[in-house]
């Protein structure tokens, strides 16, 4: 989220649509006009790129594909059924929709590189299909009778107004994304999909709903640009140029923010052109060496784009506005702190978690093996064993990032095999990592909104509810509008455990939340625990050291080689031959039990 | 019809065996290094444009005659590509590869497969300046004429492409797998920080490495350039070739991108049994797609590495 009001952001749309306009009504030229509306489609093409890699960081090398499609159904039904431009445009975007919503159920599971290759290859594939077609050179037919019906107009000024009205919406629409739970998402998984996930965030959901939209705009923008210069090729369309502007007008301005492509476009469009016309004839390739070139030195010199590089000098000057405590969310409703009403005690009740033969291998490694254990709803319950006991695959089974082999796992009486991480949080099954897993670029507020999603209907909910998290554990004032990145361990640890909180769990699932903690720190930790124990929520704990364990947790379970080899309670699994044999090895155990040794 | 199949197939395995070279360059680079070299395309048309030159444009290997010409040219465009590519290595892919950003994982590949985006647009379109736009190729009387086994017809100019390729790929095997030199870049490329710490001089094996990389692929591009006819823009095409040979081949494993890379020949070449002449390399993407959906960890692959 911009730290602009929404406000700001539409006076800075309008008064650049205002000054756009009156610059291109100034201008006679028709030569700049042109320009100035390929300014106008660049930047929307930039913003599709931005909508769907900028904000989620699944880089695309592809966006041709629906751009190319976008101008080609256009122009084929102008061509072969003379159906205006004002339906074939829409048509296009729905064609190109489309595509996206293929591509990405089919591309969506690739990373990395892996994706961006997968998305050179299908404009590459369309180009080769469109030249196969025999669409090798498809030029629009001159309609002079009706020009206003066929979007063909002499005044160059016309096609301005409308890429200006395609630029202004891909503007708004960005907006609305960034200033929204969709925008947020896409940043949390950008940052770390797979905490993203485990604060139930749907990501293959929220990916979708961003090609989609990034698609349409990528269509439409290929239709205008279709009825702008009146012809298209399979390489105008769907070459690796296209793809490649889309890309650097929206990463030299700026990833990841609605002024970037505008500003990219704006700069580097003019340029090339220029570049293009007055020395197009003696050096051809004149416009896409400007563009590589503009990709080396941005990615060298200022990798986030223009944008982010005069927003951070302005926000460094502006340093000291900040000292003061930020704005408090307005408290309407009181959120409520406790999910649910402790059961009463000593009423024997079915678990809540309960675990039945569960297995997962990793190759020949069984890192679970056979395991079947129970959590009475309301207990602090801990799962203890050596370095490589199989403790953090059992959590990853349970939360849905591994599908487990064999077994079944059932909680609150519904099935959990099969389902996804995002869904096993929306059930009320809150975890932390070994590892923290936090989204180092959002502030610990920010975080904990990530997380506050899942249970609550409206985005100021969820800010609530991320503060009322935030309180639990301490961190509500002093730390909350810190940047993730600049936390020590156990802030970090505090801001998970209040980022799972966030979602109002009836679980918790916790991964060494006490490891590398200081003395003190360890019984503050131990404290929060408690409280948020006695306030309702059920916790399962992972630890290794058997030390603070002993203090927190009512019930163990002892896992070692994937297996349970122990359970029951505290004061008993440490008597337990087995468990003194898998913590100190045989020969302590021979020790142990001889008298004289 | 039998006989088309064979002879699809003879021609698909002439071609694979140089893309399985081109793979094996490539494989160095992104298999070994884990750079994501998006330029790698663009490296091999280098390559057939030096062979180009030196056979055609300049005549310089013209004494060389008609047979042995395009040959020495070919092997020749290697240590051109190799230059370009350890110049564009130390001057701006260094800064985004190795031990310096080993531990960005994420960050790093983005930048990588930006920059080397940014490395490919300059060099296609810096070539079609300094080459223009025309199709061109060397023209030996091999590439004209044809063995004939029975009924099916083997290119003479593939056919000799199609020896030197594995001749190369063993080549480089051995020294790899063999010399000092070859194992010290292994180990710079696979584990930067470990190699520093056994006293390798890691930037060099990398800038060594990807030079060695682009190069091998320089040289397949030289064999290929007398076999077919090629634009500045050729490399676009190719770059999908050789991924989905290194990946069906298996990240990682020089041998394996060879076959990798044969088999995306022979699937090129097959394809034309079914579908129209111009959309065999779109049955080469949708095998692309096909591979790094259902096996990203290729044949040869580890299986723990997955994307």
């Amino acid at each position: 989220m911009g730290s602009r009001s929404a406000t700001a952001q539409y006076l800075g749309i309008a008064l650049f649509s205002g000054a756009y306009l009156l610059l291109g009504f100034l201008v006679t030229n028709s030569y700049y006009q042109l320009i100035m509306t390929l300014v106008l489609l660049w930047a929307t093409m930039g913003l599709a790129w931005n909508m769907l890699s900028g904000y989620s960081g699944l880089i695309s090398f592809g966006h041709a594909v629906f751009f190319g499609l976008g101008g080609y159904t256009m122009t084929i039904v102008f061509v072969k059924f003379g159906l205006t431009p004002w339906l074939g445009i829409p048509l296009g975007v729905i064609i190109g929709v489309f595509a996206g919503i293929v591509i990405g159920f089919a591309t969506f599971r690739l990373r990395g590189h892996y994706f961006a290759l997968a998305m050179l290859a299908y404009p590459l594939a369309m180009l080769y299909v469109f030249e196969w077609l025999g669409y090798q050179e498809v030029t629009l037919p001159m309609m002079r009778e009706q020009p206003a019906m066929y979007a063909q107009f002499s005044d160059q000024r016309v096609y301005m107004v409308l890429a200006l009205a395609l630029t202004v919406g891909s503007m708004l629409v960005s907006l609305a994304v960034e200033r929204s739970r969709f925008g947020m998402s896409l940043l949390a998984i950008k940052q770390n999909e797979a905490a993203a996930e485990a604060a139930g965030i749907d990501a293959l959901s929220w990916k979708m709903r961003a090609m989609v939209l990034s698609a349409a705009m990528a269509a439409a923008a290929g239709g205008l640009y279709a009825i702008v210069l009146l012809i298209v090729t399979p390489q105008s369309m769907f070459g690796m140029l296209v793809s490649a502007q889309a890309l650097v007008v929206a990463l030299f301005g700026g990833v990841g923010t609605l002024w970037g492509p505008v500003i990219g476009s704006v700069i580097l469009v003019p340029l090339a052109e220029t570049l293009h016309a007055e020395l197009g004839n003696i050096v051809p390739g004149i416009q896409g060496v400007v563009y590589g070139l503009a990709i080396i030195i941005i990615i060298l010199l200022a990798p986030e784009g223009i944008y982010w590089r005069i927003r951070d000098r302005l926000v460094a000057r502006r340093a000291g506005e900040w000292a003061q405590p930020v704005e408090r969310a307005p408290t309407g409703e009181a959120p409520s702190t406790s999910a649910r009403p402790r059961p009463p005690r000593g009423v024997i009740a079915q678990p809540l978690l309960a675990l039945n033969g569960v297995s997962r291998a990793f190759g020949g490694l069984k890192a679970t093996d056979d395991v079947t254990l129970g959590v009475v709803e309301g207990a602090i319950h801990g799962i203890i064993g050596p370095n490589g006991a199989g403790k953090t695959t059992l959590f990853n089974v349970v939360n849905g990032f591994l599908k487990p082999h064999a077994g079944a796992i059932s909680f609150a009486g519904s099935s959990l095999v099969g389902l996804k991480p995002h869904a096993v949080c929306r059930l009320g099954i809150g975890r932390t990592f070994q590892v923290v897993r936090a989204f180092p670029r959002m502030t610990v507020l920010e975080n904990v909104i990530v997380g506050a999603y899942a249970a609550a209907a409206t985005d100021p909910q969820a800010e609530r509810n991320a503060y009322a998290a935030l309180e639990r554990v301490g961190l509500a004032d002093a730390q909350a509008h810190a940047l993730a990145g600049a936390l020590t361990t156990q802030q970090l640890r505090l801001m998970e455990l209040a980022r799972a909180l966030a979602a109002r769990p009836r679980l918790l699932l916790l991964d060494e939340t006490l490891a590398g903690l200081g003395h003190d720190e360890l019984a503050d930790m131990l404290a929060i625990i408690r409280r948020i124990n006695q306030e309702g929520v059920t916790i399962v704990i992972i630890e290794h050291t058997m030390h603070a364990m002993m203090k927190l947790a009512e019930s163990f379970s002892v896992l070692d080689h994937g297996r349970l080899i122990a359970e029951g309670p505290p004061a008993e699994v440490v008597k337990n031959p087995a468990v003194i044999e898998a913590y100190l090895g045989k020969r302590w155990m021979d020790r142990a039990q001889d008298p004289l040794a | 019809m039998l006989i088309d199949v064979f002879q699809a197939l003879a021609a698909g395995l002439l071609v694979g065996g140089t893309y399985g070279l081109m793979c094996v360059g490539l494989s160095i680079i992104f298999g070994v290094m884990r750079v994501v070299n998006f330029a790698h395309g663009d490296f091999m048309m280098l390559g057939m444009y030096a062979a180009y030159y030196l056979v055609t444009g300049f005549g310089v290997l013209a004494f060389l005659g008609p047979y042995a010409g395009p040959i020495v040219g070919a092997a020749l465009a290697g240590p051109v590509v190799f230059a370009v590519g350890w110049l564009l290595h130390r001057f701006l892919i260094a800064r985004v590869t190795g031990a310096r950003v080993v531990t960005a994982e994420a960050e790093g590949h983005y930048a990588q497969i930006i920059l080397t985006l940014g490395i490919a647009l300059v060099l296609a379109n810096g070539g079609l300046i300094l080459f223009g736009s025309q199709p061109v190729s060397v023209q030996t009387p091999l590439s004209r004429q044809s063995w004939e086994v029975g009924e099916i017809l083997f290119n003479q100019a593939r056919t000799v492409a199609f020896v030197l390729a594995p001749l190369c790929t063993l080549l480089l095997y051995v020294f790899l797998a063999r010399t000092t030199l070859g194992k010290a870049l292994r180990a710079a490329a696979d584990n930067p920080i470990s190699a520093a710490y056994v006293g390798i001089d890691v930037d060099r094996c990398h800038r060594f490495a990807f030079g060695l990389g682009v190069g091998i692929t320089g040289v397949a591009g030289g064999l290929i350039a007398s076999t077919q006819s090629f634009q500045p823009y050729i490399g676009f095409d190719f770059v999908i070739v050789m991924y989905a040979g290194v990946v069906l081949g298996g990240l990682g494993s020089i041998l394996g991108a060879f076959w990798g890379g044969l088999i995306i020949g022979v699937v090129q070449q097959m394809s034309t049994l079914v579908l129209p002449y111009q959309l065999q390399n779109t049955a080469i993407f949708v095998v692309f797609l096909l591979v790094v959906f259902f096996r990203p960890s290729g044949m040869f692959g580890r299986a723990a590495e997955r994307a």
